[in-house]
């Protein structure tokens, strides 16, 4: 029997790049691994939890802790809505003991899509084919809340026909922010541009990330300036044959 | 307050403030860097958690240890003033320089003294206040406030500095770094010897032993505590630490987040007025406990933390807003991460409510803060207290609408699936086109997916 991972896809690629969603299944599927995906999932109620939105934020971790009461593992492609469940849902529930024991036994059944692969699965070559020059962007929340560094580059590295390039600033903020990126629209667009700068500089064609909503941040600096680069989530650099 | 959107703009706009802003950080980034590497400091996150240790243990103890460094103070001859207001501490001194007959006095860098309008409320009286640390003696001439808290001038280039000396000290313009220093040197030599009063901030207060604790790199702090007839040391009360070896972890810490040195060029520890035995030293000393607002702060168990700062500025320096928007763009004299934390809890959340959300919350400040400080987390509370004032206030209802809806969707699965092939959730929905007029202003916007992953992964299980 294969093992069964549950899928939380996130709203973000759902809506917008359903194709990240399909790559992670095709990955997982050629690991041997047989994909769940609870059809009432929506979101992890980031938005507004980042906005000061609490008690709305509340009602849909409430939710989501619903929707995958019975899953043991929990995919997730994107670090940062993996750090809000697995580190801010015990925020939100501080003040009430049942929830917080509820979503204290969740967060260890949270796996960011590369570190489920490196640690979990215990693979950094999936037997991919991506020919080009490639750069990582670290994005904020995987890094500096999941601590995640390592395992995009290591599966990255492995990727037959693919050179990884490091930018000086991988480290650095993209801009997004969430709803900053329209509160602060103008910050938030030269921040991007500062970002730009730095992926132009490896010669990279592609940047990869592990969240999307940095890729739909540098996606929309990079065509609003007519730059020949292109913007890929992890999941469909290693679905690629 | 509103977000100061028409400066902003001009920040980012203007190339050459830029080109300042970038340079300056740029290289207090890379120089910290080299000194708290694994190699350079093998025990920096002990020392970083041993300082959030000690600052915690001394934040919860505050009036105990207030208590034992006033005696100790007391004990070498210096007199503590409590003042609860800046407008107090600015009493204390006018009211000192006239009993004295002092006209003039000299200072050297202090945070808290730009905090309280020191300088203005002297001069409002009067008694002019000489500003001796070479980026604050330029900002003084050139009437501004400090840009960071470490490098108040960071924003001005040598170009600047030439044309600020040559309007305000009648000097020829002169680019060359060493010449202008020259210059500025000559000045404030001279009023170290004339100021009747030598005024101090301080960057730790020893309990156990009654010290002032000062770092720098210029000898101008050591010079207006030691050379005036008076020195008076204006310092928050979060500055004190229990023991002179606590100095051990702060030392080491202070000047590699600062400026990326194992240690400033001078340390001085300044233990009351000059004893009989001793060639220098003031004759007077008085330390100013200033509280102005610190004592709300403590109230709050989770956000009283954001009184462990020790100054350092490696939050503004690796701050990607800060680097954007500049120093003179947040509402008070502490700018970047630390600023937006301690701002709405000094002023009130109602006072700059935009301020807590001008972060992506990348999480760059706490990565680097010397003293742990959760700068993040607290914007989230932040931000949660300004929605929960607007709340009460009855404004910002179309937001709050438009979350409120959202977390309806979010959490109506057949809702949420209709709407599909509408776009992202993620956009407050509605109204449609503000925010996405906002996301459009700068980049392009995504295109919408033909069919949503609910779709497809339905749509393979029926196949």
């Amino acid at each position: 029997m294969s093992t069964r991972v549950s899928l939380f896809v996130t709203c973000v690629i759902d809506q917008i790049f359903p194709q990240v969603g399909i790559a992670v299944t095709q990955v997982l599927e050629r690991l041997g691994y047989q994909v769940d995906f609870p059809p009432a999932q929506t979101c992890c109620g980031q938005p507004a939890f980042n906005t000061g939105y609490t008690e709305e934020a509340r009602k849909i971790a409430c939710y989501f802790l619903d929707v995958f009461r019975d899953s043991e593992i929990i995919i997730v492609p994107s670090g940062s809505c993996g750090s809000m469940i697995a580190h801010h849902f015990e925020d939100l529930f501080e003040h009430d003991p049942k929830l917080l024991t509820e979503a204290r036994s969740l967060a260890p059944r949270i796996w960011e899509f590369s570190r489920f692969l490196t640690e979990f699965a215990r693979v950094d070559d999936v037997g991919a084919r991506f020919d080009g020059i490639v750069t990582y962007h670290d994005s904020c929340h995987a890094l500096r809340e999941l601590r995640i560094r390592d395992a995009p580059r290591r599966l990255l590295s492995q990727v037959r026909g693919l050179t990884l390039r490091e930018m000086s600033a991988a480290e650095e903020c993209c801009g997004f922010g969430g709803t900053f990126s329209v509160k602060f629209a103008e910050v938030s667009g030269a921040m991007g541009r500062t970002k730009i700068d730095s992926i132009q500089k490896t010669g990279a064609s592609t940047v990869v990330s592990i969240d999307s909503s940095c890729l739909m941040q540098l996606q929309g600096v990079i065509d609003r300036a007519g730059l020949p680069i292109k913007t890929m989530h992890l999941a469909e650099v290693l679905a690629s044959q | 307050m509103k977000a100061p959107d028409s400066a902003i703009h001009q920040a980012i706009d203007d190339p050459r403030l830029q080109l300042a802003i970038y340079t300056a950080t740029g290289r207090l980034i890379d120089h910290r860097a080299a000194v708290v590497s694994r190699e350079a400091l093998p025990d920096y996150q002990a020392l970083r958690d041993q300082a959030n240790a000690i600052k915690r243990h001394t934040i919860e103890n505050l009036d105990r240890y207030l208590e034992q460094l006033e005696s100790n103070v007391t004990a070498h001859g210096g007199h503590v003033v409590y003042c609860r207001t800046g407008a107090e501490a600015a009493d204390f001194v006018l009211d000192l320089a006239k009993k004295r007959g002092v006209h003039m006095l000299v200072k050297s860098k202090s945070m808290t003294s730009e905090e309280i309008d020191f300088n203005e409320r002297l001069e409002a009286h009067h008694l002019e206040a000489v500003e001796t640390d070479l980026g604050e003696y330029i900002l003084q001439l050139a009437h501004q406030r400090p840009y960071h808290i470490v490098a108040p001038a960071l924003h001005l280039t040598r170009y600047d500095v030439a044309e600020v000396f040559t309007k305000e000290l009648g000097v020829p313009n002169e680019v060359v770094i060493e010449k202008q220093t020259k210059t500025a040197r000559g000045v404030l030599r001279r009023k170290f010897l004339e100021a009747g009063i030598g005024v101090s901030g301080a960057n730790f207060l020893i309990a156990d032993s009654g010290a002032v604790v000062i770092v720098e790199n210029e000898g101008n702090a050591r010079l207006s505590t030691s050379a005036p007839k008076i020195h008076i040391a204006i310092a928050g009360i979060e500055k004190v630490i229990p023991r002179a070896k606590d100095l051990a972890v702060f030392l080491n810490l202070l000047g590699r987040s600062a400026t990326g040195q194992p240690l400033t060029v001078y340390t001085s520890f300044l233990s009351g007025p000059r004893r009989e035995t001793e060639i220098d030293g003031p004759d007077e000393f008085y330390l100013l406990l200033l509280d102005n607002g610190r004592s709300k702060l403590l109230a709050d168990p989770e956000k009283r933390q954001s009184l462990y700062c020790i100054r350092c500025g490696a939050c503004l320096n690796h701050c990607p807003v800060y680097r954007k928007i500049g120093g003179h763009n947040y509402p008070w004299v502490y700018s970047g991460p630390i600023g937006a934390i301690i701002t709405p809890q000094f002023h009130g959340v109602s006072s700059d409510t935009w301020l807590p959300f001008a972060s992506s919350l990348c999480g760059a400040c706490a990565e680097v803060c010397p003293v742990k400080i959760e700068i993040p987390k607290i914007l989230l509370k932040l931000r949660e207290e300004v929605t929960e004032v607007k709340r009460r206030e009855g404004s910002g209802g179309l937001e709050r609408f438009a979350f409120q809806l959202f977390a309806w969707i979010a959490t109506h699965p057949r809702l949420y699936l209709s709407l599909a092939g509408l776009g992202s959730l993620f956009f407050p929905l509605v109204p449609k086109i503000g925010p996405l007029k906002k996301w459009a202003s700068q980049r392009s916007l995504p295109e919408p997916a033909k069919q949503s992953f609910h779709e497809w992964f339905a749509q393979r299980r029926r196949s």
